[in-house]
């Protein structure tokens, strides 16, 4: 019965609490920042047509839309798992108790599901009308009831959508914003700990956020576009080059200022944040640099050079992919590193995962695969790819 | 097994002291508590639950017995305890710690996890006891408490509890050499019962609250088990129930004093260094304790206001 108990202890050197040798947030905690980030970049891409009318995205906008939302529908699961009640969950959005940041996420993740719900039926309505004549059997009837009544395709109905989409999509940028810099103050108001009690915290959430995100749409419209045979866009993938450079030298440099500032101010037990860099979190953190450092690198190669084509798409690509494993990385030694170092700021635990049971290795691989399979199931009820295929 | 929590349970010990307790006033009990600091020494011995053990725990170690039961939980639940007489608006209460008494006997570790039904395992407790050294020639200390496994009694599945020995004829060898330990101190750690509580603030669904009366109280039946709590509070005095779910902390054993009882930390402590009472009577322990003593808290930089007083702390004392 009591053997659960036993697979988060981590063993400590120094000084520590014994409480504190059970390590409260586990992987799923560093799943769950990690799956909100990737929600709020690829909101930012689809914006950037939506909103901004930058053609260079078009191809990609509806795409980037849904992966957002798909993503989005898994963000709050990871913390289900780990809660130590989950039936209780809702107790947090029933009676909120206004003084915890934490009360906030049923509200701010709840108003941001709903939110992409409504842009991607106003971006796809012409679509689901047009499947709902065209298609037979059950699916028509799947694409009626997705109308929800409404089939005027008329221009001005047409108009119409594109207006409320956009004006959604506008209320959605600081919606993601806000969602990704809530989930940092949740990090950075806990003055307990030295690792995440930073005003940055926020920022550099939301920042490493617009990096991984567009990562995760470099990586995905990549690989779906070799698997659907088709080119990839060029226009499109120049635009995202320039995206991610951007999010990257961002990111990079915020990251390192709260870092100097943290070791210059150098306040009590600032050895502690030595220790902890060059013990248990030195892995993870020469993978956050090392990943954001190589992908600075290619891209800043890729745009001086203007590379264009199968080079571009490749490069971008493990660009993309390094981004996202640091970010990653990075997600782990917030989360982790920060419990990892003792509240008394003189000793040091080393957490090890699980591999199988409740809060687990195999429970994170499952909840990140599952945005992956929503996505390919969403987009064969929607046609996500209908402008690119026009185009060529 | 259905485990439904209750932190107002009341637990059989709980039964057997109201039983001989009953007919003992408050104020005939709070003029006892005024002596009570004095011969805490003869307490332990009576008040101490851990001098009948022998059996098998419920964990299957070799312990006392005094845990609560499955069933005892139900009951505690289907039944809460009644508090006659009793209102919170007329309690302040607080603690005091004489650090200068403690011997790091442990048996407040021990008296609180039997009474609160606290996990059997070293890295869960709602009180402790840290063993401070400093070694000659350093200006820092080495620090260990009940989660050192050295510190657990063998072949007692982590439900005995006591400082191993060290620093014995005051050497202490690192591995690489044989230092000469300068002085040697324990302080006894539980809730502070923050005057403005971080665990408190973060709670999402206010299952964590402050009481009128001092302490701070968790609603088992509510808690989420987020763990936000475990990680604001500054004092590392929180911890997750695994058995229930929910978060779990010292709550200066809220059930006895409520009834006019010393929490069990108090009551079992052999040598006075745990101290508690009300700070709405002046002559409570621990109104005298504070008003005689230069005394400090932990960590006054957090802004918590704690509530639990110190006396005789080191600098390195966190």
């Amino acid at each position: 019965m009591e053997k659960d108990v036993f697979y988060h202890v981590a063993p400590f050197t120094g000084f520590t609490f014994p409480n504190e040798t059970e390590v409260p947030w586990s992987e799923l905690i560093v799943i769950y920042p990690y799956i909100t980030g990737l929600v709020a970049g690829a909101f930012v891409v689809s914006s950037l047509h939506h909103v901004f009318g930058m053609e260079r995205f078009a191809p990609i906008s509806k795409f980037a839309l849904l992966t957002s939302l798909c993503f989005m529908f898994f963000a709050p699961s990871p913390l289900l798992f780990h809660l130590g009640q989950p039936t209780r969950a809702f107790n947090a959005v029933i009676t909120p108790h206004w003084t915890s940041a934490m009360a906030a996420f049923g509200y701010v993740a709840g108003f941001y599901v709903c939110l992409l719900l409504l842009e991607v039926w106003f971006s796809f309505r012409a679509d689901i009308v047009k499947m709902s004549q065209t298609r037979t059997g059950i699916m028509q009837k799947v694409y009626k009831v997705l109308t929800l009544g409404s089939d005027d395709v008329s221009k001005s109905a047409l108009d119409a959508d594109h207006k409320i989409a956009r004006r959604l999509a506008m209320i959605g940028i600081p919606g993601a914003c806000g969602l990704h810099g809530y989930v940092g103050f949740l990090f950075g108001s806990l003055k307990t700990r030295e690792w995440w009690s930073s005003d940055l915290m926020p920022i550099i959430f939301l920042l490493s956020a617009v990096g991984s995100g567009v990562g995760l749409l470099i990586v995905i419209y990549v690989v779906t576009s070799w698997w659907r045979k088709k080119p990839t866009d060029n226009g499109a993938m120049e635009g995202l080059l320039y995206v991610l450079w951007t999010g990257i030298v961002v990111v990079m440099v915020i990251e390192a200022l709260e870092m100097v500032q943290m070791i210059y101010k150098a306040r009590e037990g600032v050895e502690g944040v030595f220790a902890l860099i060059q013990g248990p979190i030195q892995v993870a953190m020469i993978m956050q640099w090392g990943g954001s450092l190589l992908a600075l690198v290619i891209t800043s190669v890729m745009m001086v050079n203007g590379t264009k084509g199968k080079q571009l798409v490749t490069w971008l690509f493990i660009s993309g992919l390094s981004m996202m494993i640091g970010v990653l990385a990075m997600r782990w030694n917030v989360v982790i590193g920060g419990q990892e170092l003792s509240k008394t700021m003189r000793g040091l635990m080393t957490f090890h995962p699980e591999v199988f049971g409740r809060e687990s290795l195999a429970v994170v691989a499952t909840l990140f695969t599952a945005p992956f399979v929503t996505l390919y199931l969403a987009q064969k009820l929607l046609p996500v790819w209908n402008e690119e295929e026009h185009k060529h | 097994m259905n485990k439904i929590p209750s932190e107002e349970k009341m637990t059989t010990q709980d039964t057997k002291i109201e039983k001989g307790a009953g007919d003992l006033s408050r104020r005939d009990f709070l003029g006892l508590l005024g002596k009570g600091a004095a011969c805490a020494g003869a307490l332990a011995g009576a008040g101490s639950a851990l001098a009948s053990s022998g059996a098998a725990n419920p964990l299957g170690g070799v312990g006392p017995t005094f845990q609560q039961d499955d069933a005892q939980y139900a009951e505690a639940v289907k039944n809460p305890p009644k508090i006659p007489n009793y209102n919170w608006t007329q309690h302040k209460w607080a603690f005091g710690v004489d650090a200068d008494r403690c011997i790091g006997c442990l048996r407040c570790v021990e008296a609180c996890k039997m009474e609160n039904s606290v996990q059997m395992d070293r890295n869960h407790t709602r009180t402790w006891v840290e063993r401070y050294a400093y070694l000659e020639g350093s200006n820092h200390t080495l620090v260990d408490s009940i989660h050192d496994i050295k510190n657990v009694v063998p072949g007692t599945k982590e439900t005995r509890f006591k400082f191993d020995n060290r620093y014995k004829d005051n050497l202490y060898n690192d591995g690489k050499s044989v230092k000469k330990v300068e002085k040697v101190f324990f302080v006894a750690k539980l809730c502070n019962q923050c005057e403005k509580p971080s665990c408190v603030q973060v709670c999402p669904t206010g299952a964590t609250y402050k009481a009128v009366d001092g302490p701070v109280l968790i609603d088992t039946k509510y808690c989420i088990g987020c763990q936000y709590c475990v990680q604001a509070c500054p004092y590392g005095a929180r911890s997750l129930n695994h058995s229930r779910g929910t978060a779990e902390k010292c709550n200066w054993c809220y059930h006895r004093i409520t009834k006019g009882l010393q929490p069990a930390c108090v009551e079992v402590c052999p040598t006075g260094t745990r101290i508690f009472g009300d700070r709405m009577d002046p002559e409570s322990p621990v109104s005298q304790f504070i008003r005689n003593n230069k005394v400090n808290v932990l960590q006054p930089a957090m802004g918590n206001y704690p509530n639990v007083f110190y006396k005789g702390i080191d600098k390195e004392v966190f």
